[in-house]
């Protein structure tokens, strides 16, 4: 599904990613973990798309294409899904209407029919359930006035209406309480299936309390540093990551 | 004398000016012959300049000579909102295309004309009383020239839930038109009505609007005023709304500047009694080389006045917009508030905003804000839509829709709100593409 490999990345003349190799199949969860300013965010932004970046080397497959010559909105037709470390608040664009325009914009490109109103509204109705989300909340501006757990909520909601391949969670955890996180975990878990692919990019063991990783993964200093199982991550809570840091110089 | 205002005069020769208004007319030449058009030299014309107004010798000579037929102006018309109907074509009044009969009790409509036929007192106290010829020369000019335009006097204890909505259109005609529309509305005490001025250009005739408005608000009196400026994108527009504010009165405007090759736009509240409020909104969405600038200034004259100002503008291509908001606090108007905001979108390089709140305080115990921001469409939100599967055109337009719309947006009145939204999404560069993200 994704194959990463060699990349480096840099924001302006600082290099952040140094060389990263992932390789992620279909239906497996990996979490990627690592210290403050590993780069984990970087990944995932460079995975998304997002300007500013310079990929220097390396290459990047997702699909059998290659994913950084595509534009974001083409990686999001292709179905890579990036839910936000800090989901942006757009006054005046309809929550409702951006996600029926993404579902649409989506089936398109798969050469499916545009769904109608009443589709897209029994569409909606159903994976709202799955987040809980509160309905006076869709009708408002995209996460305007949203709590942090109410905008991280909303991001697993897109997802679930918009079903990705492949899924990259920045940071979802963060800055939720225990029960906002049980909730968005649980909307996660309910997306699992074997043809999707998910990861999971935090600084946290907590999460994986929730959502049990098939791989997971260090990053440090713009590298992948230690792979395993999801034992390295209750691992890495007992003992912090300097070992690991110390392992691999 | 200079050669560039002749033909203000010679045309002026040519007026009706026979009433108990002429002297006033006459003083009003005399004081525009003195003063001539403002020059950029001018603080209050810094970033305007009027010489292709000045430099065209527009006929003044009002004659109805063409023809506007019904279809014309039912494309225009707000769709199912009943509304009482001022119709005036190149600068005159068609009666034929008028709503004027069977009006409400305690409202009158007219024509100016016959407004100062019929109601000499009522215009003997306010005509002229709150747009001051010294202050802009245009608004000389414009009482020089006082014949069509708009009287609305709302009785004391009436509310008018018909929207009137005065269209004043125009159209290519043998010599180009300079028209000189002159409204006044006087609104008894707790009176409340709607008011929708609309200035439209049938084609892409070239001509010069010369408008001003007059209000009185009485105690408790309520007026919802709409601007809406369409002129064709050759015309030149020059507007001016003066307001006098009684106590616990309410002016709620509404400007949105969207056509014109040259637009000056300017509001003047005088908050004259305690409780008087005033909120002004204002859209201008700019492209080409269209200029408009928008000037705006209240006086809180006594405590306990209210001002809120919002204004956006959206500019393209190589246009250029000016935005002034000036508010006096005069002495001993304590307890007041006066929030003032201006906010641009630029979507090219070559378009270009100046914008200035002054504030002047003269009391101790009030409250004031004022912010103005400059920007380009926020790189956050656009990466956000994009993620979201929307191609980076739609995500342009939609944001830029966005940020017009929530001046818009705002709007309680629903087939004004509507029919603005339509207008705003006409002037975005790709309408085609957010019709889906919007409520039709």
């Amino acid at each position: 599904m994704l194959k990463i490999e060699n990349l480096h990345a840099k924001i302006g003349n600082k290099e952040i990613l140094k060389g990263l190799n992932l390789s992620v199949n279909a239906g497996e969860v990996h979490a990627i973990m690592g210290p403050n300013g590993s780069g984990k965010s970087t990944l995932a932004n460079v995975l998304a798309g997002r300007n500013g970046y310079d990929v220097t080397k390396g290459t990047v497959e997702y699909e059998g294409k290659n994913l950084l010559e595509l534009a974001p909105e083409e990686r999001a037709w292709a179905g890579v899904f990036l839910a936000f470390q800090y989901p942006v608040e757009i006054p005046g664009v309809n929550n409702v209407y951006l996600l029926k325009a993404a579902v649409n914009a989506v089936r398109k490109y798969r050469g499916e029919p545009e769904l109608d109103a009443v589709e897209f509204l029994g569409l909606i109705k159903e994976k709202m359930k799955i987040v809980k989300m509160k309905e006076d909340l869709l009708n408002r501006s995209v996460n305007e006035g949203f709590s942090g757990g109410e905008k991280k909520r909303n991001e697993i909601f897109q997802m679930s209406v918009l079903e990705p391949k492949l899924a990259i969670l920045d940071e979802t955890d963060s800055g939720l309480d225990i029960d906002a996180l049980k909730i968005v975990s649980e909307g996660v878990n309910s997306l699992r299936n074997e043809e999707r692919s998910i990861i999971l990019v935090t600084h946290y063991q907590r999460l994986l309390d929730y959502i049990k990783p098939d791989h997971v993964h260090v990053l440090s200093n713009g590298k992948i540093i230690k792979s395993g199982g999801p034992d390295l991550a209750l691992e890495l809570e007992e003992k912090g990551y300097d070992w690991i840091k110390e392992e691999a110089a | 004398m200079s050669q560039d205002i002749q033909n203000y005069i010679s045309d002026f020769d040519q007026l009706k000016n026979d009433d108990w208004f002429a002297k006033n007319r006459q003083s009003a030449l005399n004081l525009f012959k003195d003063t001539g058009f403002p020059s950029s030299r001018l603080e209050n014309w810094k970033y305007t300049d009027v010489r292709p107004i000045k430099k065209k010798s527009f006929s003044n000579v009002t004659e109805a000579d063409v023809s506007v037929i019904a279809d014309e102006i039912n494309a225009i018309r707000f769709d199912g909102l009943d509304c009482i109907e001022v119709v005036f074509i190149n600068g005159v009044f068609s009666k034929e295309h008028s709503s004027l009969e069977e009006l409400d009790n305690g409202l009158v409509v007219e024509n100016m004309l016959d407004a100062l036929a019929n109601d000499k007192d009522l215009l003997a106290k306010h005509l002229t009383k709150y747009a001051d010829d010294k202050i802009s020369p245009f608004t000389a000019l414009n009482t020089a020239f006082i014949q069509n335009g708009t009287f609305i006097n709302v009785s004391a204890n009436t509310v008018i839930e018909k929207p009137i909505n005065i269209l004043y259109l125009s159209k290519e005609s043998n010599s180009a038109l300079a028209t000189h529309p002159r409204n006044l509305i006087v609104m008894g005490e707790n009176s409340e009505a709607t008011v929708i001025e609309s200035y439209i250009g049938l084609d892409d005739a070239n001509y010069f609007t010369n408008a001003v408005t007059e209000v009185s608000l009485s105690t408790n009196a309520i007026l919802k005023h709409y601007k809406i400026q369409q002129e064709s994108l050759n015309a030149y527009h020059i507007g001016n709304l003066n307001v006098m504010q009684g106590k616990d009165s309410k002016l709620e405007s509404h400007s949105i500047s969207l056509g014109g090759a040259l637009v000056r736009n300017d509001i003047h509240g005088q908050l004259a009694a305690e409780g008087a409020e005033i909120i002004m909104n204002g859209l201008y969405m700019t492209g080409d080389k269209q200029h408009v600038d928008n000037h705006t200034r209240v006086d809180h004259l006594k405590p306990r006045t209210l001002s809120t100002e919002n204004y956006r503008g959206v500019l393209n291509g190589k246009s250029r917009a000016v935005f002034n908001g000036k508010v006096i606090v005069h002495k001993d108007a304590q307890k007041i508030e006066a929030h003032q905001n201006n906010a641009n979108l630029l979507l090219s390089d070559d378009a270009e905003i100046d914008t200035k709140p002054e504030l002047e305080i003269y009391a101790d115990d009030v409250k004031c804000t004022h912010g103005a921001t400059v920007g380009q469409l926020d790189q956050n939100m656009l990466f956000y839509l994009r993620s979201r599967a929307i191609d980076e055109e739609t995500a342009r337009s939609l944001l830029t829709y966005a940020f017009a719309d929530e001046l818009i947006s705002n709007i309680s009145f629903a087939p004004i709100r509507n029919r603005l939204e339509r207008l705003v999404i006409g002037q975005l560069p790709d309408a085609a593409l957010i019709r889906e993200f919007t409520n039709e």
